[in-house]
């Protein structure tokens, strides 16, 4: 199991365990995770995953490919942890990831 | 998914399995006023999913019909263009008003810019701000209906409240606010059906919205930056400098956006509701279910039956070979009702387990800006229609709806209700 942190908006911290393998957009509406919907359902065509990926781990990730590029650039307060969260699979090497989540989305 | 689904029984009756492949048009607008698409989408989705069509009153096009496919569409923007330029993003070409350059019809980077721009009003923090007066309204639009008596719904009700709405957003004056849906329903008007008799008359009715929202723009672009889409758009460095088709464009844009299809969604709920007299009751034993109800009304109704694309080059979809210049119809309102993608497509459940997973608002980087703003309309009309109304049934849908006839909005031109007390 995979242990993900997840600090929401109003600073409410969770920490949940979810499989390998799993998205961070599924661990996070697996668990109910406020701010996070995931309306395609995981293929990188929405943006309604975004996430804040704290910055020790965003070296750790692989890199955003052009579509989620492009949907970020669109994304209400983008900033430098911005990724799509059905974009970042799980594994070992990402055990106790932190991630921020906003408000909500749109 | 629903094994047990089958059709196969209906094929000897249903006029869609009496003609061949080739010869099915799912653009005909009499189908949508008729309501009697679904049996040639369920063909296409079984026999051929990317349909070619030779003739139709808009020209030959292609028909992508399944889920998986049109979300394939969405996803390759640089393929599939939405370009005025190109055709756009409807069946028809030939729409001047559609033919302006607004940001739906603009590919990156261009689109990204225009988009950005607007794009905060609709935001999270946005939203909260809006959702009291968004609730004051509807409250009062509700307790002035003729309640005992038979009305239209969609004047009464639906109307009422996305035209307010547009006012809101544009902080539009008040008394002159019908004439945003009169140019909303311009816009996207077949000519020869009511509102607009040619192109020309509806570049004239154009024209009137442009001086119109010209004079706003100019009063605001002088004063102190707003929180209105006309004064966003006047002191955002990406979209000051707009030409004025530019403009209209996009004024056009949000206008539409935010109106016909709120408005059809606002009148298909209360309609499946009372066709599903089930989901009905169930919703009022737990009103918590308006929350995914919402989504579930929006992809049932399917406000827009399709999004139309380009191809900027020669492609393969589905095992079809698109050449360049070919226009791609992505059909909306067939993919939400695809059984490989959605359990139970055909069934409207209040209570389904992933109701955002739909196409109405279309996916990739031409998403529905607005689509939360939708949803949080729709939920505040439910929410309020409850507190009055509680009871199951209490919204009567008289008689049947009359239909719009368009291959691209997808609503009602009226329906009469009785509420009881």
């Amino acid at each position: 199991m995979i242990k993900v942190t997840f600090i929401e908006h109003n600073g409410t911290v969770r920490s949940v365990e979810v499989a390998d393998g799993t998205s961070l957009m599924e661990a996070a509406v697996g668990n109910l995770i406020p701010g996070i919907d995931g309306d395609c359902g995981g293929c990188c065509a929405c943006a309604t995953c975004h996430l804040f990926i704290e910055p020790e781990w965003l070296d750790k990730l692989v890199p955003a490919e052009d579509m989620e590029k492009s949907l970020l650039e669109l994304a209400e307060c983008v900033g430098p942890g911005s990724r799509l969260g059905c974009q970042i699979k799980l594994s070992q090497s990402l055990d106790g990831i932190v991630a921020r989540t906003p408000l909500g989305q749109h | 998914m629903n094994a047990a689904y089958t059709a196969v029984p209906q094929e000897q009756k249903n006029p869609a399995y009496a003609i061949p492949l080739e010869d099915i048009d799912v653009s005909d607008p009499e189908l949508y006023r008729s309501n009697t698409m679904w049996g040639y989408f369920e063909r296409l989705r079984r026999e051929d999913p990317v349909h070619y069509c030779a003739k139709s009153l808009f020209g030959p096009y292609w028909s992508v019909t399944k889920y998986k496919d049109i979300m394939q569409v969405e996803t390759l923007p640089g393929i599939y263009s939405s370009d005025s330029r190109r055709g756009g993003v409807t069946i028809l070409d030939s729409n001047t008003a559609v033919q302006l350059p607004m940001f739906i019809q603009m590919d990156p980077p261009q689109h990204d810019e225009h988009r950005k721009a607007v794009s905060p009003i609709v935001a999270p923090e946005n939203l909260a701000r809006m959702e009291g007066i968004i609730r004051r309204r509807t409250g009062e639009a509700l307790d002035s209906l003729p309640v005992g008596r038979e009305f239209n719904w969609v004047d009464k009700v639906s109307i009422n409240l996305t035209t307010q709405m547009l006012a809101t957003l544009f902080d539009f004056p008040w008394e002159d606010r019908s004439k945003l849906t009169y140019w909303s329903d311009a816009t996207v008007a077949l000519p020869g059906e009511g509102l607009v008799d040619s192109e020309e008359h509806r570049m004239q009715i154009m024209g009137e919205c442009a001086a119109y929202m010209t004079r706003l723009w100019n009063e605001r672009v002088n004063a102190e930056p707003r929180s209105d889409l006309i004064s966003m758009m006047a002191h955002d460095a990406r979209t000051r400098n707009m030409t004025p088709e530019e403009f209209l464009g996009n004024v056009l844009l949000l206008i539409v956006g935010g109106n016909d299809t709120t408005r059809s969604s606002m009148t298909g709920g209360v309609l499946a509701l009372n066709e599903n007299p089930e989901q009905y009751a169930k919703l009022c034993a737990n009103p918590a279910l308006v929350a995914s109800m919402i989504p579930e009304i929006v992809r049932w109704q399917t406000p827009l039956s399709h999004m139309r694309r380009t191809a900027t080059e020669d492609t393969v979809l589905g095992g079809k070979n698109i050449r360049k210049g070919d226009k791609v119809v992505m059909w909306y309102v067939s993919g939400n009702r695809d059984e490989e993608a959605i359990e139970n497509p055909n069934n409207f459940i209040i209570d389904r387990a992933r109701p955002r997973q739909h196409l109405s608002f279309g996916f990739g980087i031409h998403r529905c800006v607005g689509n939360r703003l939708a949803e949080m309309q729709i939920r505040i009309l439910w929410e309020e229609v409850l507190k009055r109304w509680p009871k199951p049934g209490q919204i009567k849908v008289i008689g049947a709806p009359e239909r719009v006839a368009s291959p691209f909005i997808k609503g009602y031109e009226s329906m009469q209700v009785r509420i009881d007390a």
